[in-house]
């Protein structure tokens, strides 16, 4: 997705000018110039810089151009099953526990990326499997069990 | 270096465990590299949390194994597919590929092994001669030496990086603004963390990067699902035959790559894939055929393959020296590094010098189990290229959640993982480098603290900065790599506005 220069320019100035206003609330540091609102201080002012000379010299493009690969349904769907999966795991994978949510992802993007079901479940379960030896038995990451926890091994 | 301690670097690189581990990143390192879409620095973030659980010598050793043998692998799928396996390959994949058309595929898959292993053993060699040398003198540097040498670090980022300077400042800022976030300051003040307990102790940098490397990579790749890969050539065999003849026919394009390959490296933000585009580009420069670059001439090959494998070992010195990485692979080892309690800095080589030493060898080891194995790889080639990338990316997919989550057991590292990938994509495809926001992230912290101390011990006088005398010949010279690049923007476009 290309985003025209003039609309990023701006956005990084606006992030800029919410920066330097939000660090004015920073204390002072007794005794000494440069507190902790200097260093955030300074990057926001060359945000702010940088995004104005960015929208001044970006030339005429479409504001928003959508990447060619939209207009396909398969690489459409591959990347939203990626950012949704993601997105999915973090809201769920405390309630479900890992290795449910792990199992169900890793099934929703082998098929959305065109493996057959055959293929799909036992890598799916195989994989799970794996990483709950290798992570949670081998190298002991508390990888969550949610509501499974009582069938813990 | 006493004895002893380089043989107890030899004992502990010479355990059946540790050989054990080399020889695993190393298959590891060759698959992800001859995959496309797979890089280096992903290899690196994906064995991040495989490492946490070993010994600081097999973890590093891994990282170092995986990285050398992903770079040359990269030049597999550039030959046989037009497709190059890591970015550092980029560089002359087209050359690669017009070889193999010509029928030459051997060849340019053999110039690849071989001038990577002789590119990695000259990188390694300037690392182990100049980084003790360094650090002898990094020993006297104060606050004031080291703030430059981060400006400097940070300038080279944005400069050396290709493409649009100005977008490269904004990639090195938002950089620095994350790496802001917390109560990791000298005034100990929670900075944008909004009341937020995860915040507080800053964002943590290994899922930002498994996001940035890995799960932009993927979205890259979903993207491209539909595109099958075709390989040109299904027979290879006698790939070493004609290397001596190609050393003592090209033994200044090796020299020359190698050892612009190791500074490359070693300057700060940037890596293997510059360093090959550069040495690609002198290569032909200063060719006596240079008309036949392009039509598939393995010169090129040679010099740039020979750069991006020293390139890794170049990264190392100011990693290991100052703190200061010099690729994106090395901004993820000080992570490391500080976990396993090797605190990069000039006193590194007192304190750890049997584990430092070590490294050295397994850099040594690396390249020389290159050759069979990288022979190996080759051979199978057929077999690495037809991975299913649709079993593959989503397994890949998982292991970056349970890495991201292991870092501080909390899901809040998964979300930093899909946030920063998300942000790294949509930089990458606007044009905005993502290499100085790295560096930003990973020197922010540093630099902020080195200029305060160096202003209270100055008492404000920012002319301190050029006071002593290393200090002063950094300055300038960091000041020179600022001013040149904009001086000359503004002399071609005053040349360009004349009638």
């Amino acid at each position: 997705m290309k985003v025209h220069d003039a609309l990023t320019g701006a956005g990084l100035a606006a992030l800029g000018g919410v920066v330097l206003w939000h660090v004015q609330s920073f204390p002072a540091m007794p005794g000494q110039k440069y507190g902790p609102a200097w260093f955030p201080g300074v990057i926001a002012l060359g945000l702010v810089v940088c995004g104005m000379l960015l929208a001044l010299r970006a030339r005429s493009a479409p504001w928003l151009a959508a990447p060619e690969w939209l207009a396909r349904a398969r690489p459409r769907a591959a990347f939203a099953a990626v950012l949704g999966g993601l997105l999915f795991y973090v809201l769920a994978a405390d309630t479900l526990g890992f290795h449910l949510t792990g199992f169900v992802l890793l099934l929703l993007w082998t098929r959305v990326l065109g493996a057959a079901w055959r293929l799909a479940f036992p890598v799916a379960l195989l994989a799970t499997v794996l990483i709950h030896l290798a992570f949670y038995k081998l190298l002991r990451i508390p990888l969550p069990w949610g509501i499974f926890e009582r069938f813990a091994f | 270096m006493t004895t002893a301690v380089l043989l107890q670097a030899l004992a502990q690189v010479f355990d059946p465990y540790v050989l054990w581990v080399i020889l695993c990143s190393a298959a590891f390192g060759l698959f992800v590299g001859a995959v496309p879409g797979l890089t280096a620095t992903m290899a690196t973030a994906l064995l991040v949390p495989v490492t946490f659980f070993m010994p600081p010598v097999p973890a590093v050793a891994s990282i170092v194994t995986a990285t050398a043998m992903a770079i040359f692998a990269g030049d597999i799928p550039s030959c046989l597919l037009r497709m190059p396996g890591t970015p550092a390959s980029a560089a002359y994949t087209d050359e690669a590929y017009a070889m193999t058309k010509k029928g030459q595929g051997e060849l340019a898959l053999g110039a690849g092994l071989v001038f990577s292993v002789v590119g990695g053993l000259f990188g390694t060699l300037v690392l182990i001669l100049a980084a003790p040398a360094l650090a002898e003198v990094a020993l006297k540097f104060s606050s004031f030496e080291y703030f430059w040498l981060v400006v400097l670090g940070l300038a080279s980022a944005v400069f050396l990086a290709f493409g649009d300077p100005l977008k490269g400042v904004v990639s090195l800022l938002l950089g620095l603004l994350v790496a802001s976030v917390g109560l990791d300051n000298p005034a100990g003040f929670p900075r944008f963390t909004f009341g937020n307990a995860e915040l507080a102790g800053g964002l943590t940098l290994i899922p930002i990067m498994i996001g940035m490397f890995a799960v932009s990579e993927i979205l890259r790749n979903v993207a491209r699902i539909d595109q099958p890969w075709e390989m040109a050539q299904a027979r290879i065999q006698n790939i070493m035959r004609g290397m001596w003849a190609l050393t003592r026919r090209y033994p200044l394009a090796i020299l020359r790559g190698s050892a612009l390959g190791t500074a490359v490296g070693a300057l700060p933000g940037a890596g293997a894939d510059i360093a090959a585009w550069m040495s690609y580009a002198v290569s032909k420069k200063f060719s006596r055929e240079r008309e036949k670059f392009g039509t598939g001439h393995v010169e090129g090959i040679i010099e740039a393959g020979a750069s991006n494998n020293s390139a890794l070992a170049g990264a190392w010195i100011p990693a290991l020296v100052f703190g200061i990485p010099g690729d994106s692979i090395t901004a993820i080892v000080i992570g490391v590094l500080y976990i396993k309690g090797l605190n990069p800095g000039p006193t590194i080589f007192m304190n750890n010098a049997v584990a430092v030493y070590a490294i050295f060898i397994v850099f040594i080891l690396a390249n020389l189990i290159m050759i069979p194995l990288g022979l190996a790889a080759i051979r199978s080639a057929k077999h690495l290229l037809r991975a299913p990338r649709e079993l593959l990316m989503p397994v890949i997919l998982l292991f970056c959640i349970v890495g991201s989550f292991a870092i501080n057991n909390t899901v809040f590292g998964v979300l930093l993982m899909l946030g920063f990938g998300l942000a790294a994509w949509l930089m990458e495809e606007n044009g905005f480098p993502v290499a100085p926001a790295i560096l930003g992230m990973v020197l922010g912290a540093m630099l902020e603290e080195n200029f305060i101390s160096s202003m209270i011990k100055a008492d404000g006088r920012f002319l301190a900065f050029f006071e002593r005398p290393i200090a002063g010949a950094l300055g300038g010279f960091t000041l020179l790599v600022l001013l040149v690049p904009l001086a000359r923007a503004w002399l071609r476009r005053r040349a360009a506005t004349r009638p």
